[in-house]
């Protein structure tokens, strides 16, 4: 059954008790009362008698043979390697893509190492510091080898090799080709273009932190660990420590930002895990920021050369690519070394209708740290090189951007569309989208403005994007890429306690999202309980049914169409005990806003749980005696995936001198389905454009021809902070996903998606009298500048290499 | 991200400070608002054997006027002179571009005197109490002697300071009502080091006029007499400053550019 792509076609048991606390409520968020207060509790907050903290002796070289590790005698039993790590299993990620090469990644480095910041020793120590004083005691020799710096020379045949037994450097090459035969094609415009994503690292507030202990009466190993994901790294750690799903507890406290850094399973995690064991003591790991810089939170890194063929007005024909990720020295737990490039081969195509594609993909190793998925993953970057097609076509054409878009776009009537590339498109008016921003930002008057210059000889340009993003997808979509996390059916516990306040038990994780409070207002809508009163406990393999977690925009989807299905399987057991109250028949009662009513009077779910918990000789005979706690299980009507989607615009001003870029506006429309809280789902657009604006203009993890990083502080690794955001002004639209609970979209990170594009739009609008274009990202000073400086140099044009007739 | 181990002594006097570097100056790192020190110190980029705290010395947190000058000690932060602690004697100068030094946090710890023994190129002190032609004067158990900003600082993270000696005041002189200034800096982001700075300042009435190139690989290139640089619209000879940029090593035309404007602007606000 699909719902009707009516607006809130809410359930009949929506609350007035608590008016306005539902499904659509601006409710302020329930936790930030203890994060605002600093009350929270994160790792680093947490202590145990006994614990020791751990640092690690960390590789300093990208590549080579470890030949001999020298430990001081004094740091015996303090200090292990790999060979203490007995029964240890290398971490693998292995995808099911045909023709994927899965990498080892030990926990502690055996016989190599392959990239600056591996760790080689987990040292132990009363304080950090004492733990860091034995690091840096730990001798190591090296065989040095060549260093696979750069994914585009790692592809080459004569490139060093990282993992002996692989033919090359590659993951994973994918193809996808889709629509029509290339044959044939006769395209009045034809352009190519190379564009680059600098690596990237996810910057969470809080880094990664793990304590681990052995408690010997449950004979369990516990681990408080700051992850978005319990029950998968669950999995990890029995996969890879041996264990018994029984014997490992997993429990993520407050957790201060994820974006993906800590949906891992890391090495660091594995060795603390272990050492609490193997060593009887509880073992504390806090990532400090050089090493979340440097080792550990790299993401990102891509490159493409597309051709575009379009028609003279700008309708495109056909699209053909190929993209490298530096995909990093392994494939890293759960996602693999595979995802990010297959995932950009099937996306690229982005919100338009086209009737020829073909895109060749490969993932390639370096000796780099692994490539985790970022918010929004690949959808960044395809956003980035798309829509610079986009415009490039414009330019060409000489059209408005907007209206070459215009003619590409998915039409509404067209939805439910199924795209070149076979993504379900479920719901939505892309070109309606695009047309409110564009007349929120009020186009001709920034061409007039454009006409009439700047009175300090600043250039101005519009840019804009536009995206859609695949949500909450489920077993049809992870199937096929094959990885160990595979997302089905998604279960929570609603329980009414003896007092009337209720608790939702969820295995996804709120690191950020406010699910805390999002959950809530959904409990609220079912069963018109106070938000107040209802706990969502989440985040801990011991509290909760067992969930893939909290990543790809899919907790709201999933857990809040689990948590109201089982809120709504208690109405009826609540209407049995009312109407028994009420001497009604049951058949003669509604429930409604928190209470049982009949014609003559109504009970409250507080005085129904009584009856249950405290006065059950009260009860009917007939009373479901499953009581007032359900676990259920949801599924959405297709598990393809939400398709939330937004249009981005930026207005910038360009010193070309300098190459100094001022953000003077900044537009996103946004329909992320049915809002559950719109202020949290602003936040969450805020907070995205703003990870989206260090995309386009400051993050930037370079590494030298060595394989060595160039950035170990926040003073080298540009971070956006509040001066460089703009006021964001965010318009949104409301179109239901006609497969899900409340019709609600995953729309955790489109707001990191469309800045990239659309602030480099915006700039190689301002440069379009140089007619030079910055397509490398982030567009710095010097790349602006060194654009218009090599204006005539004539570079030569990118050619696509790849032999599509291998296809 | 933990420092090595490392004695720390605070000494409230002066005079024991200089006993405690005579005795190992060397093995000693001074320490005032720890802003560069504390982060380099986190990172093991240093490992000083003792670390020799001024900030309880009274003595190093006066302020004198001196007449045509104030002398200003070494332990006043940012924060004390952008929130008019310190008098003003250069037309709301220095106190404008202290509120412009990183971030509010740091201006409230981090001093002046530290800032220019620091003597980080980037850095705002080093490059505007430069063009102020302001001199540094230190101290140490075989006397105190005074040293122009332009001789104390030898080069990137280089001073003239002795391994007994410490900083104790600057001494800056006054401008008077009808001197002009200009100073800008191109961060990337706001908080940021510079990477290019640009100061002129021109007093008609001491008839002095500096400009001051700053945030290279070398100390702030100093033009004692800038009036043949700047014309008087603001604009500055560029082949003038190519050439100082190139004397100073700095091949990369970006760099260049930066620098250029950088000082172009200040000298554009000069003549405002």
């Amino acid at each position: 059954m699909f719902r009707a792509a009516a607006p809130m076609t809410r359930s009949a048991a929506q609350g007035d008790a608590t008016p306005g606390q539902g499904v659509g409520a601006r409710l302020l968020r329930k936790e930030d009362d203890r994060f605002l207060r600093g009350r929270g509790r994160f790792v680093g907050d947490l202590k145990l008698p006994g614990m020791r903290e751990v640092a690690f002796a960390r590789s300093p070289v990208a590549h080579g043979r470890i030949l001999e590790i020298r430990i001081p005698p004094d740091l015996r039993g303090t200090v292990f390697t790999a060979k203490d790590l007995v029964g240890v299993k290398p971490i693998r990620a292995v995808s099911g893509l045909p023709g994927f090469r899965p990498s080892e990644q030990p926990a502690l480095a055996t016989d190599k190492v392959r990239y600056v910041g591996e760790p080689i020793a987990m040292c132990t120590g009363r304080s950090r510091a004492e733990a860091e004083d034995a690091a840096a005691r730990i001798e190591v020799d090296f065989a040095e080898e060549p260093a696979v710096s750069d994914m585009l020379l790692g592809r080459r045949p004569d490139a060093p090799r990282l993992h002996a037994d692989w033919p090359d450097n590659v993951y994973l090459e994918s193809l996808v080709v889709g629509g029509e035969s290339f044959t044939g094609l006769d395209a009045a415009v034809k352009i190519t273009r190379e564009f680059r994503t600098s690596r990237q690292c996810m910057s969470p507030m809080e880094g990664k932190g793990v304590l681990a202990h052995w408690d010997t009466r449950r004979e369990q190993l516990i681990v408080e660990t700051s992850t978005q994901m319990p029950h998968i790294i669950r999995n990890g750690f029995c996969d890879f420590l041996g264990l018994e799903q029984r014997q490992v507890r997993v429990a993520a406290p407050d957790v201060g930002g994820g974006f993906g850094h800590k949906g891992v399973l890391s090495p660091e995690e594995l060795c603390v895990a272990w050492g609490a064991r193997a060593l009887g003591q509880p073992l504390r790991w806090i990532e400090d920021r050089r090493e979340q810089l440097t080792a550990n939170a790299n993401c990102r890194e891509h490159h493409y050369i597309v051709t575009a063929y379009a028609d003279a007005r700008g309708k495109l024909l056909a699209l053909e690519a190929e993209a490298s990720v530096d995909a990093g020295a392994y494939s890293a737990f759960p996602f693999t070394g595979g995802i990010e490039a297959a995932q950009i081969a099937s996306i690229l195509p982005g919100p338009y209708d086209f009737p020829r594609y073909r895109c060749r993909t490969w993932s390639v190793a370096s000796n780099k740290p692994p490539i985790l998925p970022y918010r929004g993953v690949a959808r960044t970057g395809v956003c980035f090189a798309m829509e610079l097609m986009l415009d490039a076509i414009a330019r060409e054409v000489g059209r408005e951007p907007y209206e070459i878009r215009l003619e590409n776009l998915v039409r509404p009537e067209q939805m439910p569309f199924d795209n070149i590339t076979n993504k379900h498109f479920d719901s939505g008016d892309y070109p309606e989208c695009l047309r409110r921003l564009v007349a929120a930002i009020d186009i001709p008057a920034v061409r007039e403005r454009q006409r009439l210059g700047e009175p300090d000889g600043r250039l101005i340009g519009l840019g804009l994007s536009i995206y859609n993003e695949q949500a909450a997808h489920g077993m049809s979509v992870y199937g096929a890429w094959g990885i160990p996390i595979l997302p089905g059916y998604e279960q929570a516990t609603a329980r009414i306690l003896p007092d009337g306040g209720l608790e939702i038990r969820a295995g996804i994780q709120s690191h950020g999202q406010g699910l805390e409070t999002t959950l809530a207002q959904v409990a609220n809508e079912i069963l018109g309980i106070d938000p107040a009163r209802v706990s969502v406990i989440h985040g801990d393999t011991e509290t909760s049914p067992y969930s893939p977690g909290t990543y790809a925009s899919r907790s709201m989807v999933m857990a809040g169409g689990a948590g109201a299905t089982a809120g709504r399987q208690l109405v009826p057991r609540l209407a049995t005990i009312g109407a028994s109250l009420l001497q009604a028949d049951p058949s003669q009662v509604r429930f409604e806003g928190g209470h049982v009513r009949s014609a003559s009077g109504s009970v409250s779910i507080e005085a129904i749980a009584r009856t249950w918990y405290l006065q059950p000789h009260e009860l009917p005979a007939d009373v479901d005696r499953g009581g007032l706690e359900v676990t259920a299980g949801y599924r959405a009507e297709r598990d393809s995936g939400t398709f939330s989607y937004g249009a981005h615009a930026a207005l910038v001003a360009v010193e070309p001198r300098t190459g100094e870029i001022e953000l003077l506006r900044y537009v996103v429309v946004e329909d992320g389905g049915v809002l559950v809280n719109p202020m949290i789902v602003d936040g969450q657009i805020y907070g995205g454009v703003a990870q989206g604006i260090g995309t386009a203009l400051y993050e930037e993890m370079r590494f030298d021809a060595a394989g060595q990083p160039l950035a170990s502080t926040l003073a080298d690794y540009l971070l956006p902070g509040s001066v460089e955001v703009p006021d964001v002004q965010i318009l949104h639209m409301e179109t239901p996903s006609p497969y899900t609970e409340f019709g609600v979209k995953g729309i955790g990170e489109g707001g990191a998606i469309g800045p990239p594009a659309a602030i480099a739009n915006a700039v190689n609008d301002a440069l379009r009298s140089f007619g030079v274009e910055v397509t490398s990202l982030p567009v710095t000073p010097r790349r602006v500048v060194e654009a218009i400086a090599a204006r005539s140099s004539g570079a030569p044009q990118p050619t696509l290499s790849t032999g599509f007739e291998r296809a | 991200m933990k420092p090595a181990a490392f004695d720390y002594v605070r000494p409230d006097r002066l005079e024991d400070a200089a006993d405690l570097l005579a005795e190992d100056g060397v093995g000693t790192k001074i320490v005032s608002g720890a802003q560069s020190l504390g982060p380099m110190l986190n990172l093991r980029l240093v490992r000083p054997g003792r670390l020799l705290d001024v900030t309880a010395i009274p003595a190093l947190r006066t302020v004198e006027d001196a007449g045509d000058a104030v002398v200003i000690g070494a332990c006043i932060t940012h924060a004390d002179i952008e929130d008019g602690r310190v008098p003003d004697a250069w037309g709301g100068m220095l106190r404008q571009l202290a509120s412009g030094i990183a971030y509010r946090a740091v201006r409230n710890r981090g001093t002046v005197g530290g800032s220019l023994c620091h003597a980080d190129p980037a850095a705002d002190w080093l490059s505007i109490l430069t063009a102020l032609g302001a001199e540094a004067r230190l101290y140490s158990r075989r006397g105190r002697r005074t040293v122009a900003l332009e001789s104390f600082v030898l080069g990137a993270f280089e001073t003239a300071l002795a391994a007994d000696e410490i900083l104790e005041a600057v001494r800056i002189p006054k401008l008077s009502g009808r001197a002009r200034w200009g100073y800008s800096k191109s961060c990337r982001k706001a908080g940021e080091f510079a990477h290019a700075i640009g100061v002129v300042v021109d007093d008609p009435e001491t008839g002095r006029c500096r400009a001051v190139i700053g945030a290279t690989e070398t100390p702030p290139i100093l033009v004692a007499d800038a009036r043949g640089l700047l014309s008087g619209d603001g604009t500055v000879q560029a082949d003038w400053v190519l050439r100082l940029l190139g004397e100073a090593g700095m091949q990369d035309p970006f760099e260049q550019q930066i620098h250029l404007v950088a000082l172009e602007r200040a000298g554009a606000q000069a003549r405002l």
